[in-house]
């Protein structure tokens, strides 16, 4: 059985989809960072399979994951600083109870 | 002669107003003095220019001076342009206005002397004169209307002068707000004259008039228009209500704004929109019967007032009838004569009264008398005053007189009866003054208290002045300058017409002298006789408790207002809380979405993101 | 070799997708972080198999070796270890919105007719990736710069945050 386009595009829908749950169900701060992760991976992934599959001259697919991963280690290191900080001040990294945004 | 100097005329009392309020009040509070002399100094300058502009409008041709026009806004495809008119008019406004308030300044140095708003005073005085010059000037309704309303807070302000009085700040609003009323016809009158024909400039809506674009009713109702406005300024019935409260203004105030310059500005805009007028028999008419009833009506309560200027008051408000009458009948030129001649009589029986009241301290005829003899100045220049008011040949006041009841004869048989009779009540009540003030005994108390004495030369000089030109302005071709016909100086005597009107003259003065000098009458009888009359008269018809207690209490109070209140209370108020509340209601609900938790927010982006996938599925 | 390929992938999407659950499911934080550390390096061997060389020893320098990193230091430093790593009160929702986003994207990959190259040539990618970030002409010279200055926006905004007062 041959494996194809969709197939990649699929597993990334489904990676990006638990990553989607992760992101909205979790209590614990760092999970949902982690979550987040989870999905920019699938991008990712969803990325180089359009690279592989429809356009493997140019190298845009690619250029954009790398780009991707740039701008996720920067949110990664400053999502973390600010749950440092959350946590130093109000001793939790609870998200529900995190919510100085409402009026 | 340079277009710049018309300008120059307005704007030298502008600058010194801004010099006294600006230099002088702030930084030179101990030298008030100075305010004075800027003041005289500006004014004078003035007045050497307009003899200057009027010397150039007697030798133009047609005495119209050509001026250029400035524009000044244009709103999409409307241009207003503003510039100034020199004709005959407005040259001979001009002379009025800056002589009078030239003669009035150099008065009020001696009685202003001391007043603690003394630089005050002179800058609204200056910026009284700069609008007036500015409304005699304006070639524009628009532009007229800002000067006009101009010398109405002038007046507002200095009638209001002594404003720790609250009899002078109370008739300071009731000046403001009576004139007011007229004021709103007036601007009504412009904004439909605009939009009937879309210009404010005076001259093209004398050439629309005159081809007959502008006619009929429209023309008639934006004349009454017009002319509700001059009521109101020239306090003809039923505005005239304000006029007599406003001699709780400085005495000079009285003689230069309420009765040489301001309340004629009424009579000029008539005058100045005179073709307009013309051109609407009914507009002429009205203007006609309300100043020749006018005329009567106010002779008749100033038989009875015993406040010196309260009687001026009324009187001017019954020569200012007169002027009305003759612009009513069709008698331009006379009209303005009268107005000309009027500005410096009047003024000359207003800075008498002041200087009276200087020596007495009291403006009440009842505590006067034998004044003769220690003012022989005041008493020599009010006798002028008041035989020039009578209509004496040959003193001005007949000349003018004598011109406007030849107009009424031709023109309107009925009012010039009623101005017959006034030309007796003029004279009688006129020496009933004379006669209580100057001649008898005097009544006052103890002269100790306030030694009688001449008032100072600075004074008494420009009531000098005031007196020739007093003598000697119906001697002026002023009527036949403005296109009027004049007489000679002694063929005039030959019409039968002025031998009655002086007949009438001489009887009122005899009546006063019979009353009040000679006593050969009894002043206490003759008021039994004719009680209902006097009441009626002393309380001035009533017409005061009219206007507040039904007017304003009944149906401004108690009517519109509560009308209005209630509206504003229930509706607007209303409106506005219940929206209020309503958003207050509506956000105690809806913040509950707002959780402040980033999941829930989320979770509401993705819900939209699929929402949009699911629109381009199905309709893309 | 086909065969080998749809070997390898089935395996790895099977790894990937079970770490991936771990990582959300798991009530230990440290755990998820582990299970995410493997998520990460199997979606490395999905790049092998997509021929993205380059990519593949990114991933695993920079996600593996670093991101990773970085998150199991912050649940030391934030000692939330006992808690764990509970639901919460939208757990329902999200699962549910899960499934329709899921459901979305299968139903949009399936129905596209996509444009499939047949002959896919066999290359390295590393220099072809540096011609195409570095060159000035259609490259992306400039979002590299700006991706620089990002990064260093943001290791100074991380360090203004947790900095000591």
């Amino acid at each position: 059985m041959v494996v194809g386009l969709e197939h990649f595009l699929i597993l990334s829908a489904i990676l990006f989809s638990i990553g989607l749950y992760g992101a909205l169900a979790k209590r614990n701060a760092v999970v949902i960072l982690m979550s987040i992760e989870i999905m920019l991976n699938a991008v990712n992934i969803a990325m180089v399979a359009f690279w592989r599959y429809i356009a493997p001259v140019l190298m845009t697919g690619q250029v954009f994951v790398i780009f991707i991963m740039v701008v996720a280690a920067a949110e990664v290191a400053v999502g973390l600083a600010i749950i440092i900080a959350i946590y130093r001040s109000r001793e939790t990294v609870d998200a529900e109870q995190i919510d100085l945004m409402k009026w | 002669m340079p277009p710049e100097v018309a300008l120059a005329i307005i704007l030298l009392p502008f600058f010194s107003f801004v010099i006294i309020s600006f230099v002088i009040r702030p930084f030179l509070k101990n030298r008030p003095q100075l305010s004075g002399y800027i003041t005289i100094a500006s004014i004078g300058a003035s007045l050497l220019l307009s003899m200057w502009v009027l010397i150039e409008v007697i030798k133009a041709p047609g005495h119209v001076l050509p001026m250029p026009d400035y524009q000044w806004l244009v709103v999409g495809d409307i241009a207003i342009s503003i510039g100034v008119t020199l004709d005959s008019l407005a040259a001979v406004m001009l002379i009025v206005v800056t002589s009078v308030s030239l003669l009035v300044q150099i008065y009020s140095q001696g009685y202003m002397h001391g007043d603690p708003g003394y630089s005050r005073y002179f800058a609204f005085m200056s910026l009284f004169t700069c609008s007036m010059l500015g409304l005699v000037l304006a070639d524009n309704l628009l532009f007229l209307y800002v000067f006009w309303e101009g010398v109405g807070l002038c007046s507002y302000l200095l009638i209001g002068f002594w404003f720790h009085k609250p009899e002078a700040a109370r008739a300071a609003t009731k000046a403001f707000v009576v004139t007011r009323i007229g004021d709103f016809g007036f601007l009504a009158a412009i904004l439909f004259l605009f939009a009937k024909t879309g210009t404010f400039d005076i001259g093209e809506l004398h050439q629309l008039a005159l081809i007959g674009a502008l006619g009929g009713t429209v023309l008639t109702w934006a004349a009454i228009g017009v002319f509700s406005g001059a009521v109101g300024k020239s306090a003809q019935f039923p505005l005239h209500t304000w006029l007599p409260d406003a001699m709780e203004g400085p005495t000079p105030v009285s003689a230069l704004i309420h009765a040489a310059t301001m309340v004629a500005a009424g009579v000029y805009l008539v005058a100045r929109l005179f073709p307009m007028f013309a051109h609407s028999p009914q507009a002429m008419i009205t203007v006609a019967i309300i100043g020749g009833f006018t005329a009567i009506f106010a002779a008749t309560i100033g038989l009875v007032m015993n406040d010196i200027k309260w009687v001026l008051a009324y009187s001017t408000i019954s020569q200012l009838g007169y002027m009305m009458l003759g612009l009513g009948v069709g008698g331009l030129a006379v009209g303005i004569f009268h107005l000309f001649n009027h500005a410096f009589f009047k003024a000359l029986l207003f800075m008498g009264a002041g200087s009276v009241n200087h020596a007495t301290g009291t403006f009440d005829i009842r505590e006067m008398g034998g004044l003769r003899k220690a003012m022989p100045w005041t008493f020599a220049t009010f006798l002028i005053a008041s035989l020039s008011i009578a209509g004496i040949w040959p003193l001005s006041g007949f000349w003018s007189k004598e011109g406007i009841l030849a107009h009424a004869w031709a023109h309107q048989p009925i009012l010039f009866f009623l101005a017959m009779a006034t030309v007796f009540l003029t004279a009688f009540y006129m020496f009933r003054v004379l006669f209580l003030t100057f001649g008898g005994e005097y009544r006052g108390g103890s002269s100790d208290a306030h030694p009688l004495r001449e008032s100072p030369l600075v004074m008494i000089l420009p009531m000098a002045l005031l007196a020739i030109l007093s003598v000697i302005s119906g001697w002026l071709p002023i009527s036949g300058f403005l296109g009027g016909e004049s007489h000679g100086f002694f063929s005039a005597l030959a019409s039968p017409l002025a031998l009655v009107s002086l007949l009438l003259a001489a009887l009122g003065i005899l009546l006063a002298y019979a009353l009040y000098s000679a006593r050969w009458l009894s002043v206490e009888s003759l008021r039994q006789t004719f009680a209902p009359l006097h009441t009626l008269f002393s309380r001035k018809y009533w017409l005061d408790e009219l206007y507040e207690r039904v007017f304003v209490m009944r149906i401004l109070v108690d009517g519109l207002f509560a009308a209005c209140h209630w509206f504003d209370d229930q509706v607007i108020d209303g409106a506005v809380n219940g929206i209020a509340g309503g958003t207050v209601t509506a956000g105690r609900v809806i913040r509950r979405l707002q959780t402040g938790q980033l999941q829930a927010y989320g979770l509401a982006i993705f819900i939209g993101i699929l929402a949009i996938v699911a629109c381009f599925l199905i309709f893309g | 070799m086909e065969t080998g390929i749809a070997i390898s992938f089935w395996i790895l999407a099977a790894l990937i997708i079970a770490s991936a659950l771990a990582v959300v499911l798991l009530r230990n934080i440290f755990h998820a972080a582990l299970f995410l550390v493997l998520c990460f390096f199997t979606i490395a061997g999905i790049f092998v198999i997509l021929s993205a060389d380059f990519l593949a020893a990114a991933q695993v320098l920079i996600y593996v070796g670093a991101i990773a990193v970085l998150i199991i230091f912050a649940i030391m430093l934030t000692r939330e270890t006992q808690r764990g790593s509970p639901s919460g009160r939208l757990r329902l929702p999200a699962l549910m919105l899960g499934l329709l986003f899921l459901a979305t994207m299968v139903f949009v990959v399936v129905s596209t007719d996509w444009q499939v190259i047949k002959e896919i040539p066999d290359q390295a990618t590393t220099s072809a990736i540096a011609q195409a970030l570095f060159s000035g002409e259609e490259g992306f010279v400039l979002p590299l710069e700006i991706a620089a200055a990002l990064l260093l926006a943001a290791i100074i905004g991380a360090i203004v945050l947790v900095r000591e007062r």
